[in-house]
């Protein structure tokens, strides 16, 4: 469980969080959605520990991850897996070299060893015969698979993903999503999320924050979204012609 | 002043998580000898391109400026090796090295931070400044000195396929001339010149490199500053190093 309390974020005089308190359960996707430049990726590279807040508190468990030393976070941080927006996949490393690099760093196993957890990452993200290719030789939806074996390569305890699906097709998009879901409840995960694609939020949305000019305005569940009253949010999701009808059928269907 | 004192801070800061233990010596190891390859056998080819030709013209230059018959012709080999060792051989082979292998080092980092490759390894608990720069540093500092002897010999043995082609002065004269009052301090003073710019390059250079922001533009500002403030840094560690050893 990652629990955030009155958490608070400075660039300067911008203040681009404001008191956001978020409970994130394990086995859940739990979902941060916004519109862009709303705070969404601050707030996740916050949770991780890559930007410093300025007030608040963040708790991985029973541990005050926002008072902890540099060795400390360090010890949480192989707990962590991450999928980047661009992927990140090292441009000097094969797929497989990818994937082992956090076993090369902190695990003894053998050479074998490695091979076959790598070979288990990337058949679990239905991905074979790529251990040798380059992120250059790889597809965006590969690159995504490939991001995610890594982050699971060493069955971390917190997955955090941003944009998983920015530059994918839908069809692509629905599978990472699909993936993110299933590793979620099969190891028990507490993963977050941030996106501003609704097909995401409807497909795996356990639990729904919003945010908007860096506050948390709204929280539920993906069935919840729909018949909200909150101004913001219908705002941000019924933005375009698509959701609009949808939401004007429904309105219709009410009556 | 602020703005330097502020870049001054973020440079110790790094130099800080730099040199720290790795995390694990068979990565270190593995990434040390990478960058030997990439930072300084791949630079041999340039620099002895640069040695033989800068050699050929100090002896031309020298030979032609030697009008006086009460000046010895072998002054031509003399300060040819002089030349060569004290200035040539280190400064300029680095301020060379500070555009070839600086914008090296600042771009690949400078992309690895703008793709959020850093980020990655950060996450994961990879002290990235460690991994990625400490190898860097330690390659170029230790076997750059040995680039800048072998600058050295190739630029004498530019002088002698000058005076071979043109006859300018005799062998004879030139090797005389080589010979003459050599000391061998001079080559360690170079040697520790260059280890000195190489450590001034490699970690400036990934300095800019680390802190880049700003997409591929920034990359390309980072690699320029590098650049500048390697070279500028070489500059004025040149004289104080003078001053120290020399004076």
């Amino acid at each position: 469980m990652i629990r955030v309390v009155k958490l608070n974020k400075f660039f300067g005089e911008k203040q681009v969080l404001k008191d956001i308190s978020i409970e994130y359960q394990p086995g859940k996707c739990s979902l941060v959605i916004g519109a862009s430049g709303s705070g969404k990726t601050v707030l996740l590279k916050s949770l991780v520990g890559l930007l410093p807040i300025d007030s608040g508190e963040i708790w991985y468990d029973d541990v005050l991850f926002s008072s902890l030393g540099e060795k400390e976070i360090k010890n949480i941080r192989k707990e962590i897996g991450m999928l980047f927006q661009g992927s990140a996949l090292f441009d000097f490393a094969s797929v497989e070299e990818n994937i082992r690099f956090p076993m090369d760093f902190f695990t003894e196993w053998s050479k074998e060893e490695k091979l076959e957890r790598v070979n288990f990452c990337l058949k679990r993200v239905n991905l074979i015969n790529v251990n040798k290719l380059f992120p250059n030789e790889l597809s965006g939806g590969m690159q995504k698979r490939v991001g995610i074996a890594r982050a699971i390569a060493l069955n971390p305890k917190y997955l955090f993903c941003d944009e998983p699906n920015s530059g994918l097709d839908p069809h692509t998009s629905i599978l990472i999503d699909q993936l993110i879901a299933e590793i979620t409840e099969e190891y028990n995960i507490t993963t977050i999320v941030n996106t501003h694609d609704m097909n995401s939020v409807m497909e795996i949305g356990d639990q729904v924050s919003f945010i908007h000019k860096g506050e948390k305005v709204w929280e539920g569940s993906r069935n919840d979204i729909l018949t909200s009253n909150s101004a913001e949010l219908n705002e941000f999701v019924f933005a375009n012609n698509m959701a609009k009808k949808v939401k004007e059928m429904m309105q219709q269907a009410a009556r | 002043m602020k703005n330097a004192l502020d870049i001054l801070g973020r440079y110790v800061l790094l130099m800080r998580k730099v040199f720290t233990k790795p995390d694990k010596s068979s990565i270190f190891w593995k990434q040390f000898f990478t960058d030997v390859e990439k930072l300084v056998l791949n630079s041999i080819p340039i620099v002895a391109v640069i040695s033989v030709f800068i050699g050929a013209v100090i002896v031309i230059q020298t030979a032609s400026n030697i009008e006086s018959p009460f000046i010895p012709k072998m002054y031509v080999g003399y300060m040819a090796r002089e030349s060569l060792v004290l200035e040539f051989c280190s400064t300029m082979i680095a301020l060379i090295l500070a555009g070839k292998v600086g914008s090296n080092i600042s771009s690949e980092i400078g992309s690895m931070r703008i793709t959020e490759q850093i980020d990655a390894m950060e996450i994961m608990g990879i002290n990235s400044a460690n991994y990625l720069i400490l190898p860097k540093i330690s390659a170029a500092t230790i076997f750059n000195p040995f680039l800048m002897l072998m600058s050295f010999m190739i630029g004498l043995l530019g002088g002698a396929m000058i005076i071979f082609i043109t006859g300018i002065v005799t062998m004879s004269q030139y090797v005389d001339g080589l010979h003459y009052a050599f000391r061998s301090y001079y080559i360690f003073y170079s040697m520790t010149k260059m280890a000195v710019f190489s450590f001034i390059i490699t970690s400036i250079s990934s300095f800019y490199g680390y802190y880049a922001s700003g997409g591929s533009l920034g990359v390309g500002s980072s690699s320029t500053k590098a650049i500048v403030a390697s070279s500028v840094l070489i500059l004025v560690a040149n004289l104080v190093i003078t001053h120290i050893m020399l004076v």
